[in-house]
């Protein structure tokens, strides 16, 4: 703590970061560019692209031959394209034609593929709908499907992602800068020199667990001020529930670095271990970004042992949703666990280390 | 030293294989295994079928049934489902009759990139119901859009994700080590010793540099294997411009990570230099969200990331057979960072020499 790094890392790191990922993490594909091959010209083919134009999801490039389009998506520049072949008009005026659409799109960018897909086939059911009425026919789809988004109807991913993104960065600062703080006492010798002193394993502990603790609640209130009234995410649960869970938390990640130095002693090695058991899975595991039901079971298995698992579903919730206590005790429960159960192996470490 | 020390050693190619076999079967953005609820108010043939075919689909595993607007609320506030369809009363009815048939779809916005492409798969297949009904009514098109996705026809998400990973883990092992190295060695005294020897401060990291270089060619490989070999990612483009520009990759980072412990004093200077860097590289590398979805200044900013170049590269040779101008195109970022970032680290040691 003495440390003048500790107030850049408890206030300028997690602002930073929070801003980069506020901004950076968005998985609203709202810009898509895309290519139109027309190798019909008629009136309907003309029509249909005016509608994909005028589409504020699309960025349009139009091209007549269709090496010159499998380039652009070779290259990137476009993320797929929509083709109308040289029958095109002729079959949709065609009561028993059959689709004259196709589209590409760049399988390479997965989530975005899907976006292409939905989007065109989705104007392309409106063009279809607007057709059969200005024939004078009922629009083959008579299905009117009201879509609504609780806690978040813009489907914003930003909103759900940001409370995500605190969990990476609250990781960072308790696994990641205890375990390298620490590992330097073990290498400098200043841990053998508190150990062989007159205190019992749980005061020691809880001096070095403390300051941390205190660091890491105050840069969670920076967070929290800067997501709800500089990125305007919604905050609708209970500000002590929060500080209960982040507690919880903090102590499950202030364990995992001590235990991290303890076993290593090594300030290099410390970082290596702690990147690699502390923020990867954060990133990967903890359903900040992807959906821990899609994943396979036994890795799903395994992540009920990682504590930003339940901080994501928390902090999600607290966020958006309010106070839903079958989620948040439940999340509350297993934070415990995992606090004692890394705090525990932690205390283990430390004085087998002694001891041999 | 990277090589004496065996817990140093493990740390090399454990997290590599750990994270090989994990991580790719974990980083999807696919919606499988869901529960979808079902309020059914209306009790007819329609919706009865409706509902039989949302429970085929591989994105809901598990349907429940619920019989009020509390157990609606309770199904999306508790997450117990990620979505519920609502039938109104009258929906079978407005069917038969041919009028548009309302269908609620409520779904949880705490999840809103999953729950959206719920919502596309409910709509698909409710639309093809309805595209089959109206087929058999009369003659009416039943034109559908064929979406082929080239490189990658079943979305696989491994094919997506294999490649990245290839320059992510990559990313931590030559970075960090690179950075924290130097100032490891400085604080144990050792440095000085380099220094009074009669070594130029290019030979000193050059030396920091290959052993890092090497480390990372060997990590790479490990990682191809597996892609191949475990997840069956095609390599469709050429070995060769994949390790050609892997090593400009390494240039690149390896200039980042000397130009780092150049400037710190301390292992935990440098650690936290690397991470700053390392943190926001990673994630707004294009592996985690689209760079194209960020905004403009944003992406301008990306520029200076490495790994945002190296992924696009690496992704286009296993996937998309590019070219060598392709590569190079990309790659040139790649050497002006390296370039940069070497020069940089060189003045900055012979002033500290000096």
């Amino acid at each position: 703590m003495r440390d003048p790094s500790s107030g850049m890392i408890a206030f300028l790191l997690p602002i930073v970061l929070l801003l980069i990922f506020g901004y950076g993490i968005n998985l609203d594909t709202t810009r898509i560019r895309l290519g139109v091959l027309n190798e019909d010209g008629g009136a309907a083919s003309q029509e249909f692209v005016q509608q994909l134009k005028g589409s504020p999801y699309l960025v349009v490039t139009e091209s007549g031959h269709r090496a010159a389009l499998d380039r652009l998506l070779q290259d990137g520049e476009i993320r797929g394209y929509t083709a109308l072949e040289a029958d095109f008009s002729r079959k949709t005026d065609d009561p028993s034609g059959t689709a004259p659409l196709q589209v590409i799109t760049d399988g390479t960018e997965p989530n975005t593929a899907n976006f292409v897909s939905a989007y065109v086939t989705s104007i392309w059911q409106q063009w279809q709908a607007a057709e059969a009425r200005d024939q004078g026919r009922a629009a083959s789809q008579p299905l009117d499907v009201q879509t609504r988004y609780w806690f978040n109807p813009a489907a914003e991913s930003r909103h759900y992602l940001i409370p995500g993104s605190i969990t990476v960065i609250m990781t960072v600062i308790g696994a990641l800068l205890t375990s390298l703080v620490v590992a330097r006492e073990w290498e400098r010798g200043t841990m053998e020199a508190l150990l062989s002193s007159p205190v019992n394993r749980a005061e020691l502990l809880l001096s070095k667990l403390l300051p941390y603790y205190l660091l890491g609640m105050l840069s969670m209130a920076v967070i929290t001020f800067c997501a709800v009234f500089l990125m305007g995410v919604p905050f609708r649960g209970s500000v002590l529930l929060l500080g209960v869970v982040t507690t919880f938390f903090l102590l499950s990640v202030l364990g995992i670095g001590l235990l991290i130095s303890s076993t290593t002693r090594d300030q290099f090695n410390s970082a290596q271990m702690a990147l690699n058991v502390a923020f990867l899975p954060a990133v990967m595991l903890s359903g900040f970004l992807f959906e821990i039901a899609s994943m396979p079971a036994p890795i799903r298995a395994f992540t009920y042992l990682l504590p930003p698992r339940y901080f994501v579903s928390s902090l999600q919730t607290l966020f958006l949703s309010g106070n839903v206590g079958s989620i948040l005790w439940p999340d509350i429960l297993f934070l415990m666990g995992t606090s004692a159960l890394f705090l525990s192996l932690a205390a283990r470490a430390t004085t087998r280390r002694l001891d041999g | 030293m990277l090589f004496n020390d065996p817990d140093g050693r493990r740390l090399i190619f454990l997290p590599v294989i750990m994270q090989t076999l994990l991580f790719p079967f974990a980083a999807t953005l696919e919606v499988r295994n869901n529960t979808l609820a079902v309020f059914n108010e209306d009790h007819g043939r329609a919706s009865y079928e409706l509902v039989q075919r949302f429970s085929q689909a591989a994105a809901f595993t598990n349907i429940i049934y619920l019989t009020s607007d509390r157990e609606v609320t309770e199904a999306i506030d508790a997450q117990k489902a990620l979505a519920v369809v609502r039938f109104p009363s009258d929906f079978s009815r407005h069917v038969e009759q041919g009028q548009p048939a309302p269908l609620q779809l409520l779904l949880d916005g705490r999840r809103s990139n999953s729950s959206q492409i719920a919502a596309s798969y409910i709509q698909e297949i409710a639309g093809g119901y309805f595209a089959e009904r109206g087929g058999l009514r009369s003659n009416e098109p039943t034109s559908q859009v064929m979406v082929r996705h080239r490189y990658n026809p079943n979305l696989e998400y491994t094919w997506f994700i294999l490649p990245s990973l290839v320059a992510i883990i990559l990313t931590i092992g030559s970075l960090i080590t690179t950075s924290l190295s130097v100032a490891r060695e400085r604080e144990r005294g050792t440095f000085d010793q380099l220094l009074v020897s009669p070594l130029t401060p290019e030979m000193i990291m050059l030396g920091k540099a290959i052993p890092s270089l090497l480390v990372g060619l060997g990590q790479a490989t490990a990682i191809i294997l597996g892609a191949v070999l475990i997840y069956h990612v095609p390599v469709e483009g050429s070995l060769i411009l994949l390790y050609a520009s892997a090593i400009m990759y390494f240039a690149a980072l390896v200039g980042f990570g000397l130009l780092i412990s150049a400037i710190c004093s301390t292992q935990q200077q440098a650690f936290l230099g690397a991470f700053s860097f390392m943190m926001p590289a990673t994630l707004l590398s294009g592996f985690t969200a689209p760079v194209e979805n960020m905004p403009e200044w944003l992406q301008t900013l990306t520029w200076f990331n490495p790994i945002r170049h190296f992924i696009v590269i690496v992704k286009s040779i296993f996937l998309k057979d590019v070219p060598a101008d392709f590569v190079f195109h990309h790659g040139l970022p790649l050497l002006i960072i390296s370039v940069c970032t070497l020069t940089a680290a060189t003045v900055i040691f012979r002033r500290r020499l000096g």
